[in-house]
């Protein structure tokens, strides 16, 4: 259990720092880098990070739209025809971010598990 | 099965991670688009209105003040700081929008939307901007570096802006079509100056009257095209004396149209573009000061055509509508004189069918060969390779129309003579309007345009009022260039121009008020051959009818006619077809819609159902009428609004009234009344029935639609706003008004305006639309004129540009 809390929050941390320097592709580098060094196990490996990522897009994209009325937020989600609602634009921004994530770390607990003899 | 694992698992990686890269057909690439760090939630902000800006080349500090509005008031200290600092505001404020407008006069859409676009590049390809923009860049480096150097500093400006932007701070629609801006440069200037030339002076029908021509025989193109309505209120009066021309028209020489049959012609610009402008005397105003208006009419965009700004130095101060690309201000004021323009349609574009020889290599001239020159048009393509446009260059112009574009013959092509491939030094003419300080500096200044012509409207704080039709125009033969010409014949060429000086104009008229509507400029007596496809012919009779009603105006006044939405149109017309149609064989539902037109005043306002009955009573009318000219194998036209009802009333029995469908008989126009009428009733009862009504808001749905394809979530829909087309508040469903201004000529002069759109070009920002009801509602904005460098109480926040190393 220590170990899913320490990861979620490391990832966090991680893609948190990594987003000052790179592309959107941070969340997935932040994964793939904790996945590696704090191995989770069988459905933690997904969807810790999952969560991790979902929860820090969600409260980042809350934070700059709310404080401008979501006033773009309601147009992109016209825009990706997915009604007028904000909320849902944050959670489906969430996902995207959190599913990236995910994947990348099931790969990083793949070349972990490679790296074990046997 | 380790080894297996770790392969899916990598491929997954890779699949998400370009699944969410990459833009799929419409679908912006989602990673790089919504997340929260780069993509679209960093543009959820409003404008940055205070601190201090490092901007290289900067000779001294630049303030700029912002009122409520966003409209920047900017003081500099010279004219190089202020053209930095417009070209830096203009980018910051609408980036995207500045740079999307060049490239659609480059013909470069294709980078960003792929082959899809190709079509249209290469159609403005073709039709020369690109080199056009390059012969005005060219004359200014040989004729005025000073012009040149100022638009240098408006593109380091843009460009100090561009180099302080991260990925996160891209404009919204950057990253929705996933591409990045470039460098400013001054030939973008000149590209968007072509955009405004093709917009206002590229409209022509002559291959398409060519084709009438041949159809219809000379006496009934007469009839259909006159040169000359029967009755003309032309924008200079009919009274004017003319005889101070000393240089008379071309001689017409004996050369014949050619008569070829032509199957389709490029795109063309909006048939409506077109303007107001009036000014009155101080005898004819209230107040005893002059007022002036301009509204011009154009697409109806967001971003808006046009930002709003004060631009001034210790030596001027000027306020009013810019637009993106352009220095300095389009239509506006400064401390002593405002302006204004409306379109002068003017026959500008002229085609000629060229002769070549096997290899394409020359042309049939004066009995001789002459050499093509060559014009590799390299296009690039998304995701696709380039592709090469070899367009052919005669001394005439570009040849638009080959064997490799909308044309299969071998040896001939048509070739485009335009005022707009002339280069010349448009920009300065605004320059120089800017610090204009009288009658004189206006003339002065006016003297460098060159197309799209204009009719300059002035008035000044020391009483004067004037309107100039400005433009450089050919001094054609009678008929010059209304058909196809024979290209290898010198007589067809344009011989000379109009000697600038003859242009006509209009100072102080005893009438007491100046005002053009994109009318007839003259009326016969004016010594040049004047032909165009274009003129208006009602909004004109309505402002002029307004300035004769009374004998003083308000600047109350000037707003009611802004905002005018009587149809005279329908009033020439639809008392007549009642009173001739026979109404014996109309159905309940149909003697309803009777009733409701019957009671109908003219006036096009948002409540009324007349304006929808009417447009669907002409418009099949038109149909039924025109029905000899819908030919999908030939390019053709149909006569204008204004002779169509001519003809209608005086010409009822005319053969062009039968109806081609029923061969057993013989329609009049008293026939096509009722059959029309029949057929709008029932178009109205099923848009009753899917809507509920036709009023004539909803009917008419107007909206402002956002430059990429009028994107709905981007744009705003259904404003209840008045008017239509050849009214003076001209608003149809997505053309109108685009800025409408007002300026007493009070020391210093006080102005209203408003345009529908807003300051921002971010979609995310309250300032990106917020005009606009004001706008529809007839509203407007006081300017706050600031008359000095302090924030007065209209200011809420002040930003100081300031001189910074290049690194």
């Amino acid at each position: 259990m220590t170990k899913n809390i320490s990861n979620f929050i490391v990832t966090i941390v991680l893609a948190g720092t990594l987003s000052l320097f790179l592309p959107w592709w941070s969340v997935m580098t932040a994964a793939l880098v904790t996945s590696l060094f704090i191995p989770l196990k069988r459905t933690a490996v997904f969807f810790v990070p999952f969560f991790g990522i979902l929860l820090f897009w969600a409260v980042y994209c809350f934070i700059l739209s709310s404080a401008n009325d979501f006033t773009l937020a309601k147009k992109i989600a016209q825009l990706l025809q997915i009604g007028e609602n904000p909320y849902l634009l944050i959670l489906v921004t969430g996902i995207l971010g959190g599913m990236a994530a995910g994947v990348a770390a099931i790969f990083g607990k793949q070349i972990v598990l490679l790296g074990k003899k046997g | 099965m380790k080894y297996l694992k770790l392969l899916i698992s990598f491929v997954l990686v890779v699949g998400v991670f370009y699944a969410l890269n990459t833009k799929l057909g419409a679908v912006p690439p989602l990673g790089k688009f919504l997340n929260p760090s780069s993509g679209i939630w960093q543009n959820e902000t409003d404008e940055s209105i205070t601190g201090e800006i490092g901007i290289p080349g900067l000779t001294e500090n630049v303030t700029v003040h912002y009122d409520e509005l966003i409209i920047p008031h900017v003081f500099a200290q010279n004219e190089h700081d202020l053209y930095k600092a417009q070209g830096y505001l203009t980018a910051k404020h609408r980036l995207w929008q500045l740079e999307f407008q060049t490239h659609a006069a480059a013909g470069r859409l294709s980078e960003i939307f792929g082959e899809a676009a190709l079509e249209y590049d290469r159609t403005e390809r073709r039709r020369g901007m690109g080199y056009g923009a390059e012969q005005a860049i060219a004359f200014m480096e040989q004729y005025d570096t000073e012009t040149l150097g100022f638009v240098q500093d408006y593109a380091d400006g843009v460009n100090a802006y561009i180099d302080q932007l991260r990925p996160e701070d891209y404009p919204v629609e950057y990253k929705l079509l996933d591409y990045e801006p470039e460098a400013w440069t001054p030939k973008k200037t000149a590209l968007l100056l072509m955009y405004m030339t093709k917009m206002l002076a590229g409209y022509d029908d002559d291959l398409e009257y060519t084709n009438m021509l041949r159809l219809v025989g000379k006496e009934n193109f007469k009839l259909l095209f006159p040169d000359f309505f029967d009755r003309t209120e032309p924008v200079i009066p009919n009274d004017t004396d003319w005889s101070f021309i000393d240089v008379p028209q071309t001689e017409l020489p004996g050369s014949q149209a050619v008569l070829d049959t032509i199957i389709e012609t490029i795109d063309k610009p909006h048939p409506d573009n077109g303007s107001n402008n009036w000014a009155v005397s101080g005898a004819r105003s209230v107040t005893g000061n002059p007022i002036l208006a301009n509204d011009p009419h154009l697409g109806l965009k967001l971003p808006a055509i046009w930002f709003v700004m004060q631009l001034s130095t210790p030596d001027h101060n000027v306020f009013g509508a810019t637009i993106p690309g352009a220095l300095s201000v389009i239509s506006g004021f400064n401390q002593h004189i405002a302006w204004g323009e409306t379109n002068a349609t003017r026959d500008v574009i002229d085609w000629y069918k060229i002769e070549f020889n096997e290899d394409r290599t020359q042309y049939k001239y004066d009995g001789k060969w002459k050499d093509v020159t060559v014009r590799v048009e390299d296009i690039k393509i998304k995701d696709k390779e380039n592709y090469k446009d070899s367009v052919l260059y005669t001394h005439h112009g570009p040849v638009v129309y080959d064997k490799n574009f909308k044309s299969d013959n071998e040896r001939s092509g048509y070739a485009m003579r335009w005022i707009g491939h002339d280069g010349g030094n448009n920009q300065k003419t605004f320059i120089e309007l800017n610090k204009a300080k009288n009658y004189e500096d206006y003339v002065d200044a006016l003297q460098y345009w060159n197309a799209p012509a204009q009719n300059f409207v002035f008035a000044s704080t020391t009483g004067d009022i004037a309107l100039w039709i400005q433009g450089k125009f050919p001094n054609k033969w009678e008929g010059q260039g209304k058909f196809l010409m024979d290209g290898s014949d010198p007589e067809n060429d344009w011989q000379s121009y109009i000697p600038q000086k003859f242009n006509a104009y209009t100072k102080n008229p005893e009438r007491g008020f100046v005002s053009s509507a994109n009318q007839h400029p003259v009326d016969e007596n004016y010594p040049y051959y004047v032909f165009n496809d274009g003129y208006e012919t009602y909004r004109n009779r309505v402002i002029n009818a307004f300035f004769n009603s009374k004998e003083k105006f308000s600047v109350q006044d000037f707003r009611d006619l802004h905002n005018n939405t009587h149809n005279l149109k329908a009033e020439e017309l639809v008392p007549y077809m009642l009173e001739q149609m026979d109404v014996s064989s109309l159905s309940e539902d149909e003697k309803e819609i009777y009733r409701e037109i019957n009671t109908w005043r003219f006036n096009n306002d948002i409540d009324e159902v007349g304006p929808s009955i009417w447009r669907q009573w002409y418009g099949a009318l038109y149909e039924l009428l025109w029905d000899e000219f819908n030919d999908e194998n030939t390019a053709l036209t149909s006569p204008f609004t204004y002779q169509t009802i001519y003809l209608l009333k005086h010409h009822g029995n005319h053969p062009f009234m039968d109806v081609l469908a029923t061969q057993d008989k013989v329609e009049t126009a008293k026939d096509l009344f009722l059959i029309a009428f029949k057929e709008a009733a029932s178009q109205l009862k099923e848009i009753k029935e899917e809507k509920g009504d036709y009023v004539w808001a909803n009917y008419k749905g107007t909206y402002v639609g956002h430059l990429l394809q009028a994107l709905p979530a981007f744009s705003k829909l259904d404003i209840p706003i008045g008017g239509d087309r050849n009214i003076v508040n001209a608003t149809s469903e997505n053309h109108g008004p685009s800025w409408r201004m007002i300026v007493e000529m009070t020391s210093p002069p006080t102005a209203l305006g408003i345009y529908p759109g807003g300051q921002s070009g971010n979609p995310g920002s309250k300032y990106y639309d917020n005009f606009i009801d004001d706008w529809a509602a007839g509203r407007y904005h006081s300017l706050n004129f600031l008359q000095s460098n302090e924030a007065s109480s209209a200011i809420i926040g002040t930003q100081t540009l300031i001189p910074m190393d290049h690194d």
